[in-house]
């Protein structure tokens, strides 16, 4: 497979001679202060920054779910006309998926896995920080659109021929047709760029079957975007042409077929599903073990279970049309996929049920989030196999009990995952403790709130309440399940608050130790928070679970014993002025802030859009003439400004770290 | 910052085996580059199963005078760039550089086919699904092979301004991997829209 390029080279965009064509900008130097963050190409920080912009789009999320469930809470709600129920559970999912989940996974992917595998950073630190600001510009793109009342009202799915210029006119789908498409080179921008980081920037001795499990999670993750979004944007730029362009991809009498879009949609939409799950897997699969003071049982089956995932995730796409009329035969093959793939899901199940058994457990607000992962996304993959049953699902689709499925799959799972990984790494991160006891009332009032409000949607849908509609009349004997629900939903609410004071009183939980929990992978030896170069020591790897090897021995009587003494992988006497990390760029920012310029145009007037164009295409001009190392760039334990520059190492023709990039 | 001296690359450097991370990632972006044309083509056999005659009524089938010898410049337009890769690991920059050109023409050429070809059809692309599938997916493939020409403009540039010598030449390599996975996505895309229509 791929090449170690050596353990912390970093590799991308290495030059040999300086140039700065343009003359005018000074490259930015500062690596601390607010205006840092803005140019910053740490993968740290990065990560960091997914992580509280998802969390903000979290809120506003949620916030639209609460409308969902007031409006819901009575029979003949008042609270939304039905105009503004369509939009905002169109917005909900779509927040939801692609501004949430997505970036809180992009967040965890992007801080872990050059620390996991021991890299300096990513392989491409400047692109990493683009695909962060597409991210960003995208979000805002869609929400100025709300904010000026282009709100597209037709689910997040967005059938056509419904999406089309003569059913939807106005320009909410367009804001969200863009949107997407924006976020989406995000997302693939990511993918390329963690991919290749896990092939080639391993430390030495990291075999792809040392990685830790969440790398090897998020990497299967990466791939399923590397071939599922340029499916949804396929589909995406047809439907713009028919939108804006005068296409016909979508239109009926011009010899068309409105299938198209359900066919290319679920083909992403599949595989996004467990885009948003896997990483979520392998974060659970890290805390299990730690917490349960054993390794993680069958880890090559966690692996290969996962990469099976990846695999057949393609082949279960129409189960989400068993509606439409796609045939028999049709219908029977994806019925048989879709069952097969609940085995390699279980096979997950089981390994985390065989690592928790026998182990000695400590239930930690990290633990208690991943334990409900595990029970509550086996409930939501058990309705799942019940819509494996077509006949059975022709009765599902369009209920409730299709919306009580994916949230136990994408909240029961997906996010609290997250939350494990939360409450799991925010030591690593941030070098503060979040509070256990108010972690463990966060996780009580989800649970709680979580099973109220989805449990009884399983049940209504059964009774035949479909989603998607504003209202219900009285009397149809639904009128206590959805109030429940509501209630719920509103408890979901005050847990979240209670994780935000959390996050602000962490303040004064200063950490007293780098590797609070005694964990097993690699990251945990280095001081929390990380320096910017990540390790003082260069890590390398002999075992899975490198670091609990590091600390742990067998004595001579085969008993497991901790060593005398431990080396951590970070030095307080390490002279940093030898590394030399990839120097911040403004170019990542202009060529992203291009993007939804360039959408505006193509909406509202081509000026823009040329505006935004020259920005995007002078901004990769500058970029590609700007080495990745600022060679005047001074060095220091914080890389900062004003540091001597240090002789230098090595003659420039030795070895791959000289190249032309 | 203004200095144009030659500065030392301050990172050390480590032992170099198998491919660059510019080679792997520029495969990502053939990979999932390739994924948006198998779309592309699946679309366009959705909807030809989904109509009753495909072209229209009344539409010309695609005219195979130009396409048909130009593909085979855009196919043969791969060997000069093959001889230039080779070249380059030998370190023979004058041959790279006449590879690398000769294949720009080829390319050029079959460019100027395709815009003669779309002049000449008597459809627009917002006549039929028909019109809407040939134009974007002929359109795209002749924009890859634009971003092809800048790429190997670009990789001549710097070949000019003596940037590659033994051992550096990433971004040569990644250009001539994405100037052949241009050339290999016309070898399912001109069968699916010039030739399959003809063999109804």
């Amino acid at each position: 497979m791929a090449a170690i390029d050596g353990p912390l080279e970093l590799t991308a965009g290495d030059e040999i001679q300086v140039r700065n064509p343009l003359g005018t900008f000074r490259r930015p130097t500062a690596t601390t202060g607010w205006r840092s963050w803005f140019t910053t190409v740490d993968h740290k920080k990065i990560g960091i920054m997914y992580g509280a912009s998802a969390l903000v789009f979290l809120a506003i999320g949620g916030l639209e779910a609460l409308l969902i469930r007031a409006q819901l809470a009575q029979p003949n709600g008042q609270v939304l006309s039905p105009e503004a129920y369509n939009q905002a559970f169109t917005m909900h999912g779509t927040t939801m998926v692609f501004f949430v989940i997505m970036p809180l996974l992009a967040a965890f992917s992007n801080y872990l896995i050059p620390l996991q595998i021991g890299a300096r950073d990513v392989a491409f630190p400047r692109l990493n920080a683009l695909s962060f600001w597409i991210f960003i510009g995208a979000g805002l793109f869609v929400y100025s659109g709300v904010l000026m009342g282009h709100i597209p009202d037709n689910g997040w799915f967005n059938y056509a021929p419904n999406s089309g210029l003569s059913y939807s006119p106005g320009h909410g789908i367009d804001f969200w047709d863009f949107g997407l498409q924006i976020a989406g080179i995000a997302s693939l921008v990511g993918a390329v760029n963690l991919i290749v980081t896990c092939l080639n920037m391993r430390a030495p001795g990291m075999t792809l079957m040392r990685m830790p499990i969440f790398t090897w999670m998020a990497l299967v993750s990466q791939f399923l975007l590397l071939f599922a979004i340029p499916v949804i944007t396929v589909a995406l730029f047809l439907l713009m042409f028919d939108r804006l362009f005068g296409g016909n991809f979508f239109v009926v009498d011009q010899g068309a077929d409105p299938l198209l879009w359900q066919h290319m949609f679920w083909i992403f939409g599949h595989p996004e599903v467990y885009i948003l799950i896997l990483p979520a897997f392998g974060i659970i699969s890290e805390v299990i073990p730690v917490f349960a003071r054993k390794p993680l049982f069958g880890y090559p089956f966690m692996v290969f279970s996962g990469i099976a995932i990846g695999f057949m995730g393609w082949g279960v796409w129409a189960h989400h049309m068993f509606a439409s009329g796609a045939g028999p035969v049709t219908v029977a093959a994806f019925s048989l996929s879709t069952m097969f793939i609940a085995v390699p899901t279980g096979v997950k199940i089981f390994n985390w049920i065989g690592t928790l058994w026998g182990g000695k457990l400590r239930f930690t607000a990290a633990m208690m989030f991943a334990v409900a992962l595990v029970s509550q996304f086996t409930i939501g993959g058990l309705s799942g196999v019940t819509h494996s049953v077509a006949p059975a699902d022709t009765q599902q689709t369009d209920t409730y009990y299709i919306v009580a499925h994916f949230h136990y799959v994408l909240f029961g799972g997906s996010l609290f995952g997250i939350f494990a990984g939360f409450y799991f790494y925010w030591p690593k991160i941030f070098g503060r403790f979040l509070s256990e006891r108010l972690g463990k009332l966060h996780f009580w009032l989800w649970f709680i709130g979580f099973n109220l409000t989805f449990g009884p949607m399983h049940i209504l849908g059964l009774q035949g309440q479909p989603r998607r509609t504003s209202t219900y009349a009285a009397g149809m004997g639904w009128d206590l399940m959805n109030l429940l629900s509501t209630i719920g939903s509103f408890i979901i609410a005050i847990g979240f608050l209670v994780f935000i004071y959390n996050v602000v009183a962490s303040r004064k939980n200063v950490l007293d130790n780098p590797d609070p929990w005694d964990a097993r992978t690699l990251e945990w030896g280095t001081a929390s928070p990380p320096p910017a170069h990540n390790y003082d020591v260069e890590p390398s790897a002999t075992h899975l679970d490198e670091w609990w090897h590091r600390k742990y021995e067998t004595d001579d009587r085969g008993k497991l014993r901790r060593r005398d003494k431990i080396e951590y992988l970070s030095d307080p006497n390490f002279d940093a002025s030898s590394v030399h990390l990839p120097s911040p760029s403004y170019w990542p920012i202009i060529v992203a802030a291009g993007l939804p310029l360039v959408a505006y145009g193509l909406i509202f007037t081509y000026w823009l859009a040329a505006l935004g164009g020259l920005l995007v295409v002078g901004g990769l001009f500058g970029w590609g003439f700007e080495p990745s190392v600022d060679p005047d760039a001074g060095h220091g334990h914080d890389d900062a400004p004003g540091h001597a520059p240090s002789p230098e190492p090595e003659p420039v023709a030795v070895g791959a770290g000289a190249e032309e990039s | 910052m203004t200095a144009v001296a030659p500065v030392a690359v301050p990172i050390a450097p480590a032992v170099h085996r198998g491919r660059s991370v510019t080679w792997w990632g520029m495969l990502m972006v053939i990979a999932t580059e390739g994924t948006i044309f198998l779309c592309l083509l699946a679309s366009w056999y959705f909807l030809w199963a989904a109509s009753k005659e495909w072209p229209p009524a009344g539409v010309e089938l695609p005219d195979l005078k130009l396409a048909l010898p130009f593909s085979f410049v855009l196919w043969g337009s791969s060997i000069p760039v093959v001889i230039a890769e080779h070249a380059l690991r030998t370190n023979r920059i004058g041959t790279f550089r006449v590879g690398m050109a000769v294949a720009f023409v080829m390319g050029a050429a079959f460019l100027v086919s395709t815009a003669i070809d779309f002049n000449a059809l008597h459809y627009g692309w917002r006549d039929h699904a028909y019109g809407s599938a040939f134009y974007t997916i002929v359109g795209l493939h002749a924009i890859h092979v634009l971003v092809g020409l800048v790429m190997n403009a670009v990789v001549q540039v710097k070949a000019a301004l003596g940037r590659y010598d033994r051992g550096h030449h990433r971004s040569a390599e990644a250009a001539a991997l994405y100037w052949h996975f241009v050339d290999g996505v016309w070898v399912f895309v001109f069968p699916s829209l010039f030739l399959a229509v003809h063999f109804q």
